[in-house]
């Protein structure tokens, strides 16, 4: 049996960086809009959530008409011989885009649930804003921010409109699972997309299930035992 | 030379104006709730910026809105005590104490303060597995570990149940009296205030209505508002008849004071635990009354009475009367009216 298996490292390697970078900059924006009080606050907020209600094709689009070989990005690029449209880094900055507001949204809603006078209290006691977001907020969001992180991987990992616009599908380089299914599909190779299937399938079932219990285990050893 | 405090804060609907100045003394902050307590807290720490005026403590300027001086909480190193005690709900109690604390000297200072606040085998625990006394003191070691100079006490005890309040009460005093610094204690309860601090300021819709001892401040209200946060019962609208008296035109009867009576028009103060049993007409200030309603605490009563004539309501009443429940059976056996008498010296005008 001649099985490529390109597809499965592709998506592999795309999400994890994917989620790297949704990771950073999902949580500093969750975190700044959670402080942020001006009166731009509605407007940014949507800007932020709307890749989550587009269609991913009208992403894809935005993303094209930005690092194309006729968009700034892509123009500034070309000067020093970079091309990244229909690379591996196109189908990162596609699934960063529309997993974005997921690790936004869910981290901030975690970041609003956190008692202000704990983070008061800190203040108070002389520690530094950096220490008091890695030492106390983060831990005491981290439930939230662990579901947003699951839930942003979920979708990177699934991501297809706005990648195959943006990365296309060239078998063993940018084609990943899900353009695979896709393609198997429509050219009647059944068995091959049911494998992928199969196998994406498990893989997000997998990571939603281990971090579930991983946060229940997280949170008995840090709140101890008898938490009422 | 301890802290000063001259500030303005505008929010919708309300006008925070304080002018205050305190000494290395336990003062107490009362008021209604919504009258700017604990904002007055939040300023002082830095935690809320005011719009103008300055807040210094020892001439170390926190604040100074002329001269655009605004240090951040962290270099103003308050003591705060939250209502909720704020702890860190994923750290133990040891760690919880050392958090802000310089790792060379942190783990000889937090084995202290467990041992001076009775937390000697808790080090280990998660506040969530503490009791509410247990968690105060917690909050209290943790505030003291960074040395404070000053400490905001936010309704310290309003999360304990009444046993519990009287027996942390004795220790936080036992803790105040080894602070050197201002210490500001805001509540609401009247008897808190009154057994922990030296000085009491009244705020009432974000201004300072009276400040003074609590003595004078209590037996002595100079406004009908702090009489009533005082607990005074029974304030009526009073015209001044002549040096020692005044006229209730509410009430329809006029009362002999032992003060001098200052202006024109003010109001009569009468505590509802300084009402006696009169002997009729023949006495000075003694009334007769009808019994509207009753209402009973575990070991005190309240009579709602109305002067002068039989009430037709529960709610008609002019005055509460509150006594022990002894002397409430005594009152049983007497026909109506009740004859009530108020001593001179019980009688206080205010002038507003």
């Amino acid at each position: 049996m001649n099985f490529d298996l390109s597809p499965a490292w592709i998506s592999i390697k795309i999400t994890f960086a994917a989620t790297a970078v949704i990771f950073l900059l999902g949580l500093a924006a969750a975190w700044w809009m959670t402080n942020y009080r001006g009166r731009w606050q509605g407007l940014l907020d949507g800007i932020l959530t709307l890749p989550l209600v587009l269609p991913p094709t009208v992403a894809g689009f935005g993303i094209l008409l930005l690092i194309g070989n006729h968009g700034p990005v892509g123009m500034f690029l070309n000067l020093f011989g970079v091309n990244i449209i229909f690379s591996w880094y196109a189908a990162v900055i596609a699934s960063t885009v529309v997993a974005f507001p997921l690790m936004y949204k869910t981290s901030k809603a975690a970041f609003e649930q956190i008692d202000p006078n704990i983070l008061n209290a800190a203040r108070t006691l002389g520690v530094s804003e950096r220490k008091i977001f890695w030492r106390v907020t983060v831990p005491l969001a981290w439930p939230g921010i662990a579901a947003a992180t699951t839930l942003s991987f979920a979708r990177s990992l699934g991501e297809f409109g706005a990648t195959l616009m943006v990365a296309g599908s060239i078998p063993g380089k940018t084609q990943t699972i899900p353009v695979a299914i896709y393609f198997a599909t429509s050219g009647g190779d059944m068995r091959t997309a049911l494998v992928w299937v199969a196998i994406i399938f498990a893989i997000s079932l997998t990571v939603m299930v281990a971090t579930n219990y991983w946060n229940r285990y997280q949170e008995k050893i840090k709140f101890g035992a008898g938490r009422r | 030379m301890g802290l000063l405090v001259n500030i303005e804060k505008r929010l919708p609907g309300f006008k925070l104006e304080i002018d205050l100045s305190c000494g290395n003394e336990i003062i107490g902050v009362l008021g209604a709730s919504g009258s700017g307590k604990s904002m007055l807290l939040n300023c002082i720490a830095g935690l809320i910026k005011p719009d103008k005026g300055k807040i210094s403590l020892d001439d170390v300027a926190f604040y100074d809105s002329s001269k655009k001086v605004n240090i951040p909480p962290q270099a103003r190193k308050t003591g705060y005590l939250f209502q909720n005690y704020a702890m860190f709900p994923h750290m133990t109690v040891a760690e919880n104490i050392g958090f802000a604390l310089e790792p060379q000297c942190r783990e000889e200072k937090i084995a202290g303060l467990l041992e001076r606040f009775h937390l000697a085998d808790m080090g280990g625990r998660y506040p969530s597995q503490l009791s509410g006394g247990q968690q105060q003191r917690v909050a209290l070691a943790r505030a003291m570990a960074v040395e404070p100079k000053i400490l905001l006490l936010d309704e310290a005890f309003s999360a304990l149940d009444a046993h519990l309040k009287m027996h942390m009460m004795k220790e936080m005093a036992e803790s105040l009296k080894d602070f050197d610094g201002t210490a500001l204690f805001v509540t609401h309860n009247i008897e808190e205030a009154y057994r922990l601090c030296d000085r009491i300021v009244f705020l009432n819709n974000g201004k300072v209505e009276a400040l003074g001892t609590k003595e004078e401040v209590f037996q002595h209200p100079q406004t009908a508002e702090t009489a009533r946060i005082t607990g005074c019962k029974n304030l009526a609208a009073a015209v001044r008849t002549s040096e020692h008296s005044v006229q209730i035109p509410d009430w329809g009867i006029s009362v002999a004071t032992a003060l001098p009576v200052a202006k024109q028009e003010g109001f009569l103060g009468i505590r509802a635990n300084n009402i006696k049993l009169g002997a009729g007409p023949v006495e000075e200030n003694c009334y007769p009354a009808w019994v509207a309603d009753e209402s009973e605490a575990p070991f005190r009563t309240t009579l709602f009475l109305k002067i002068g004539s039989v009430p037709n309501r529960l709610d008609d009443f002019h005055l509460q009367w509150e006594m022990s429940k002894e002397q409430r059976d005594q009152l049983r056996t007497l026909a109506p009216p009740l004859w009530i008498r108020v001593n001179k010296e019980d009688a206080f005008f205010v002038e507003t």
